[in-house]
């Protein structure tokens, strides 16, 4: 157990020297996520500092670490033990921390298989509004006691208080894994995905570009081989999904704006200006367009969806309906009463 | 006992003219069922937790969401505390009602509205039984992966309010994990969408947030589930050990392995013995501990990691270890389990069933603890467990008509949970708090994090009406059990190995 990096008195008290002076605070690790949500005027409260893996026992697939703990360092642990971070989060930055992981929520491209990573957070510490380093959860599979914040805490933006440690569920890493590359068109493969997920495929990842549908298989080496012989189509380089998962791949290099669609992941090709990148199966979509705002949130939303420009700007995140905006107003007030947490970062008052 | 509501530790309660009330309602809502006789509310007195039973002011059984809707209204107008009930399955007295409340009972909403293939959900309404679900889509070869033990009668709404569980948790998860969004009606009578059908919502998760809020933030009235392919195989291995230790370790082993099993349940001796008198599932009677294993997915991996499991066991002492050779064995294996608690309930006239989750590597000393409480006290446990993801269910043997057993045993059921908090678990796994395990609340959270759940609450519900007295205590019923309070620190337990 790593001790001398904890720097949650530190924190504390920071958090509790703005509470005083109610002055906002903006919460960052890396700043590796900070594309996402609106800008925050504040003081900077950095939780680099209060890093390190508190435990971790490979056997009891569970995960404790300090907010401010590199990504990297906890992921080369992990496949060191021949175990993995299941929901595959996107970096986006050398140094991303996983206190940012959290706050963001963002998923790679197992994610509609595997889960999110709200799925896998089994407890936290959190520095709340009240001043107080309180615990959430634990490091146990099942545990209900109470509300679920650890949960509610992930996506949150640091809106709700800072978290400075969390515990994940990890699992073992497949044995096998093999990638395919299978040229078809758009509506093709969604069709195609529809039916092979009706089947017990080892599918864990699934993207079209455009021309082609890209499928990792990953599990035992019997369902994979088998998979893969039905499945046909070319070999591709496994570095395919990481490429994906940072946004190196050619899509992204483009200077349209960038924007996250969440959609039912059997929702028809959406005909909106620019181009687009299928992932999560059909559930995701990136698209890099100029159309307004308002033209883009329409579409998806009329699908279910709805949409996230990833560039740090006022209307980040899809506007919330009444009443429900109201009610994650009175949770905010609620538990970041002097509204301190990272002020106006998901929207405006929260 | 925490049976009734106690207005000076848990919170002042309306005093109400029922007849008033019940006027009141009829006029708003004439069309509305209302049970107002002492002989028609009786059968709602208690949930699956029949230890704790309160006649409940009136018992109203809507049909259309309008009705719902309407009445939340009306509740709120008059500060009517309300208590939602769905099949009344809870083992934690989460649906107990108040003989100062209305109980809402949300059964007759049981209609699937969609079963959608192509896009893997099921779109039901509260009422509809867990089981149903999946048997509305086995015919495209889906399935809803939860599966509570209650799952032939227990509803959706109810797994929702308490994130039910099952025995494959650790590889498909609990309710919170196959949930894509649910509609909810506020106390106020407003309708919030909470998820969405994608696999993200913008905002805060408060679909996390209300799954297994135990009723206290809103009434459940639409749940759209994840459906996913039914495994293609599934085959079990049952494993004999002649100590506990060994057997715990064998779990670690299996999962050390790289291994995710279905389901990975341990029996200890004495609910072994009383399963195998009861069905005669092949359990060898003279094992201290058996492992049921299952692996289940495609034909080809589960047979691979059936040889790795065998050996696995092997080496960590298994004295035998059997693979079902049959479908029919598989199921036998299986009926041993599953009938674990009606099992033990033919060799005692009564039991009371635990719910604590702890590390699996405290499983030994946590069984050794157990079993010192167990002589202190006088009364037998025996011991089931969803071994795979740390989840306990130790059954207390009483004789409720033996003056002070109940007693005997609700002390020593709090004890065995103070354990389990003591080592780092939880009080409750699946089951939830309840009403039952309101004072071990307070062991297992400080005062400030009560506090916060309290806030938590208030942004919903501020006049505190969903569901009083459960889940969360007041400070001033923690202050009154404040000598059973082992958060941080001072622990009952010194001898036991900290984690």
């Amino acid at each position: 157990m790593d001790q001398d990096h904890d720097a949650s008195a530190g924190l504390l008290e920071q958090v509790r020297q703005a509470l005083e002076q109610r002055t906002p605070l903006r919460i960052q690790g890396s700043d590796s996520k900070a594309m996402l949500g609106r800008p925050v005027d504040g003081q900077t409260l950095d939780t680099r500092n209060h890093r390190g893996i508190v435990s971790y026992d490979p056997t009891e697939l569970v995960l404790t670490a300090r907010a401010g703990t590199p990504l990297r360092e906890i992921e080369a642990v992990l496949y060191e033990a021949g175990q993995m971070l299941p929901f595959e989060p996107p970096h986006l930055g050398d140094g991303a921390t996983l206190g940012g992981m959290v706050a963001a929520g963002l998923a790679g491209p197992r994610r509609p298989w595997a889960g999110s990573v709200r799925d896998h957070v089994l407890g936290t510490r959190v520095i709340t509004g009240h001043g107080k380093l309180l615990r959430f959860g634990g490091e146990v599979m099942k545990n209900v006691a109470g509300y679920d914040l650890s949960r509610l805490l992930a996506g949150s933006f640091g809106c709700l208080g800072v978290l400075t440690e969390v515990s994940l569920k990890v699992l073992p890493r497949p044995r096998t894994c093999q990638s395919l590359r299978l040229t078809m068109d758009l509506r093709q493969a969604l069709g195609e995905l529809a039916a092979w997920g009706q089947q017990a495929l080892p599918i864990t990842a699934a993207c079209h570009d455009g021309d082609a549908l890209h499928l990792r298989l990953e599990g035992g080496e019997g369902s994979v081989t088998s998979a893969a012989e039905r499945l046909g189509g070319a070999v591709l380089d496994n570095r395919y999904w990481h490429d994906l998962r940072e946004q190196r791949l050619a899509f992204f290099a483009a200077d349209e704006p960038l924007w996250r669609l969440s959609l039912p992941h059997n929702s028809p090709p959406l005909s909106l200006p620019g181009r687009q990148l299928l992932d999560w199966g059909g559930a995701q979509r990136w698209l890099k367009s100029t159309a307004s705002p308002s033209v883009i949130r329409e579409a998806v939303a009329g699908l279910g969806g709805h949409a996230t420009l990833h560039a740090c700007h006022s209307a980040g995140f899809h506007p919330l309906p009444e009443p429900l905006l109201r009610y994650q107003r009175n949770l905010k007030r609620q538990l970041d009463p002097r509204g301190i947490f990272n002020p106006g970062r998901l929207y405006a008052d929260i | 006992m925490n049976i009734l509501y106690d207005e000076r530790l848990d919170g002042a309660l309306p005093t109400v003219d029922k007849a008033a009330l019940l006027d009141t309602l009829r006029s708003a809502l004439p069309d509305l069922d209302i049970l107002h006789t002492e002989q028609d509310l009786r059968p709602y007195e208690c949930d699956g937790l029949s230890a704790y039973r309160v006649v409940p002011l009136l018992v109203v059984l809507p049909q259309r969401l309008e009705q719902v809707q309407a009445l939340l209204k009306i509740c709120h107008t008059h500060q009517m505390p309300v208590v939602a009930r769905g099949a009344g399955t809870g083992l934690s007295g989460g649906a107990l009602p108040l003989a100062q409340g209305i109980l809402l009972v949300m059964a007759r909403f049981n209609r699937i509205l969609e079963i959608n293939p192509a896009g893997r959900f099921a779109r039901v309404q509260p009422g509809v039984r867990n089981l149903a679900i999946s048997q509305a889509a086995a015919p495209h070869g889906l399935y809803y992966a939860p599966d509570p033990s209650s799952q032939i009668a227990c509803s959706i709404g109810g797994n929702v309010a308490e994130n039910a569980g099952g025995v494959h948790c650790l590889k498909y998860g609990l309710t919170v994990h196959n949930l894509l969004k649910v509609e909810v009606l506020t106390i106020e009578g407003e309708y919030l969408t909470l998820g969405s059908d994608a696999l993200d919502a913008p905002g805060f998760d408060l679909l996390a947030l209300f799954t297994g809020s135990e009723g206290l933030l809103g009434i459940v009235t639409e749940v759209t589930v994840k459906l996913l392919p039914k495994p293609q195989v599934a085959r079990v291995l049952l494993a004999s050990f002649d100590s506990v230790e060994k057997a715990a370790r064998a779990v670690a082993d299996i999962i050390g392995a790289g291994i995710i099993p279905a389901g990975l349940e341990m029996m200890d001796n004495l609910s072994l013995r009383a399963a195998e008198d009861f069905i005669h599932a092949g359990y060898p009677a003279e094992a201290a501990a058996i492992l049921l294993c299952e692996l289940d997915g495609v034909d080809a991996d589960v047979n691979d990691d059936c040889l790795r499991v065998e050996a696995v066991l092997k080496t960590a002492g298994a004295s035998e270890v059997r693979l079902a050779r049959d479908e029919a064995e598989r199921v036998r294996f299986w009926a041993g389990r599953k009938n674990a608690f009606p099992a033990v309930g033919r060799i005692s006239p009564d039991y009371y069933c635990m719910d604590g989750t702890i590390p699996r590597r405290a499983l030994a000393g946590v069984l050794h603890g157990i079993g010192e409480l167990s002589r202190e006290h006088g009364l037998r446990v025996a011991n089931v467990f969803h071994a795979g993801d740390g989840n306990m269910h130790p059954l207390i043997l009483f004789d409720a008509n033996q003056p002070g057993e109940l007693e005997r045993a609700e002390a020593l059921g709090g004890k065995i949970l103070e354990l389990c908090v003591a080592v780092g678990g939880s009080i409750t796994g699946e089951h939830g708090v309840g009403r039952e395990k309101i004072n071990q609340m307070c062991a297992q959270f400080n005062a400030d994090e009560l506090t916060l759940f309290h806030a938590v609450k208030h942004a919903f519900d501020p006049l505190g009406l969903l569901n009083p007295g459960k889940n969360i205590p007041t400070l001033q019923r923690c202050a009154e059990f404040g000598a059973m309070h082992v958060h941080h620190g001072q622990l009952p337990f010194p001898d036991l190995e900290r984690f």
